[in-house]
């Protein structure tokens, strides 16, 4: 294992302590229990959002703590969600007196702690949105349900939107399953990630395959297969991602193409160029965009693509301004 | 456990610390398991809970089992993180609850104590039996702790909890995963055994080795 760290126990501290004050600016980060906020919370009569999930997915969840975006973010353990205290500490400092949305991605671990974080709660307001926007897990009966991933990204910039334009809690959490109604994602890896305290890679891939479907932990996807083309691999994940939803002829869209953390921004762009060509073949149209590493696993190489159906609101949220460690325009 | 009978707070204090040790001394195999199957840190995070629970322990030993229990409980729950805090956390509150201002345990307080963990777990992570996780150690523990208070002593109630636990957790090698991150393999999760499901079998087998040892 080669990485830039000291000790692996200490990696996620060692990283909080390095963005409080790389952005004390825009962020505050209390170590015990861990959490970041925004530097000028609670915001009075302003709806809070918190969100929070494992380490090793940045800039998610703690780059998008700021301005028009969330107001505090809990990180776990790499690949480990944060417990019940931590959500409840964060939540209670960031309640400018209008409520808490939180906003979980769609694991067992992260909906559990969430759910015990409500029931602990006592005077605080809540209402909760869970994220579950990856078409690689088919069937949901069988399973924990589809996983929350790339759909995360636009949902918090949005709701955060929501939220800033003065919307109550209800308004806030409505537009949030708006979203969350018309998301659709999936992922695909060309190498494992090596999770620090444990030193080993979470999968193994000969040099001529990749694996589709993956998560955003390092868990192993739905389907091992030969590499193939730019324009193949997009068109497998967006056969599923287009046809779940489904995405029609004459739809607007918000194109999402995200990188797992190890693979460079040519490559990026390079697949979102194949996205368009798919998208448009199939009359679809994109109005908004967004390709970057913004929802990793750790130093894995692989992307996934996100493709969220855009109304007018949608679109205004989307566009409204925003000042995070991550993302910024408007401002 | 003077006679051989009850447990007071101080037994299920030492009970613990066997189990953190345990936990401590498997850990990686139990990240190992679940590397197979899902993220490869249950190990790792459960080791660290009880760890937690240990330096709580050094500081002070609460006056009954009931208390000792909800210590533990509420340890795992702000230190495990991922499934397994709250799901294990769940399970020591509900003990908890159920022999609540009981000086000691009995061989039925502690199969009563067994079961609330087992609908501890149930009501947090809706799994039932078959579905390839800790339940599938934990129902027939329950059921073999249940049948064997009404003669067995503390240790035989333990000890007959966790054989059946082991092979509940046998049990879920050729299961499909239909909880957790594991179910997200499908079939891939055939034949692997459920790291949930194992360490409760290592947590039941220190409880009984513990208290055998008194």
């Amino acid at each position: 294992m080669k990485k830039i760290i000291n000790d692996p126990t200490t990696v996620v501290d060692e990283a909080l302590a390095g963005m409080a004050s790389a952005h004390a600016d825009l962020l505050r980060v209390s170590l015990d229990p861990m959490y970041i906020t925004r530097a000028d919370a609670p915001i009075a009569g302003k709806v809070a959002l918190v969100s929070g999930g494992g380490s090793g997915h940045e800039p998610l969840h703690g780059g998008f703590v700021g301005a028009g975006m969330l107001d505090a973010a809990c990180p776990g353990a790499v690949f480990t969600s944060p417990t019940p205290d931590q959500v409840l500490a964060a939540a209670q400092e960031v309640d400018g007196g209008a409520g808490v949305l939180l906003i979980v991605k769609n694991y067992t671990g992260d909906v559990l702690n969430f759910e015990t974080a409500v029931e602990l709660a006592d005077g605080i307001e809540m209402a909760t949105v869970v994220v579950d926007d990856d078409v690689a897990v088919k069937d949901s009966t069988w399973t924990a349900g589809r996983r929350g991933v790339g759909g995360t990204v636009p949902l918090e910039k949005i709701a955060g939107a929501a939220a800033a334009r003065g919307d109550d809690l209800a308004s806030v959490l409505s537009i949030a399953q708006r979203v969350v109604a018309n998301v659709r994602s999936m992922g695909m890896a060309l190498t494992p990630c090596t999770v620090p305290h444990s030193g080993e890679p979470s999968f193994t891939l000969a040099d001529d395959e990749m694996e589709m479907g993956v998560g955003i932990h390092g868990e192993p996807g739905r389907e091992r297969m030969k590499l193939a083309p730019a324009d193949d691999i997009v068109a497998t994940l967006l056969d599923s991602v287009v046809g779940d939803l489904p995405f029609s002829s004459g739809d607007k869209t918000l194109l999402f193409v995200n990188g797992m953390g190890g693979t460079p921004l040519i490559e990026l762009y390079l697949a979102y160029n194949s996205a368009r060509k798919y998208l448009a073949d199939k009359g679809i149209e994109v109005t908004r965009s967004l390709v970057g590493n913004y929802i990793t696993s750790l130093e894995m190489q692989g992307c996934s693509i996100t493709l969220l159906k855009l109304d007018d609101e949608l679109t205004e949220l989307w566009d409204a301004p925003v000042h995070t460690a991550a993302l910024r325009w408007g401002v | 456990m003077g006679d051989g009978q009850a447990c007071t707070a101080a037994d299920v204090a030492s009970a613990i610390r066997a189990v953190a040790e345990v936990v401590t001394e498997h850990k990686v195999e139990l990240s190992h398991l679940d590397r197979e199957i899902g993220d490869g840190d249950h190990g790792e995070n459960l080791a660290k809970g009880f760890t937690a629970v240990v330096a709580k322990l050094d500081d002070a030993v609460p006056d009954t089992p009931s208390a000792v229990l909800k210590l533990v409980a509420s340890t795992l729950i702000s230190k495990v993180g991922g499934a397994s805090g709250p799901l294990f956390g769940t399970a020591f509150l509900r003990a908890a609850s159920a022999v609540a201002d009981r000086p000691e345990l009995d061989p039925q307080a502690v199969a009563t104590a067994l079961s609330a963990a087992l609908g501890g777990v149930t009501d947090r992570g809706k799994a039932e039996v078959g579905e390839a996780t800790m339940v599938d150690a934990l129902y027939p523990a329950v059921a073999a702790a249940t049948a064997a208070a009404g003669s067995g002593t503390v240790a035989e109630v333990l000890q007959a909890a966790a054989t059946a636990a082991a092979g509940g957790a046998a049990s879920t090698i050729p299961l499909q995963a239909r909880k957790g991150r594991a179910s997200y393999l499908g079939e891939r999760s055939i034949g692997h055994v459920d790291p949930g499901a194992t360490s409760v079998t290592y947590l039941l087998q220190s409880l009984a080795d513990s208290a055998a040892s008194r």
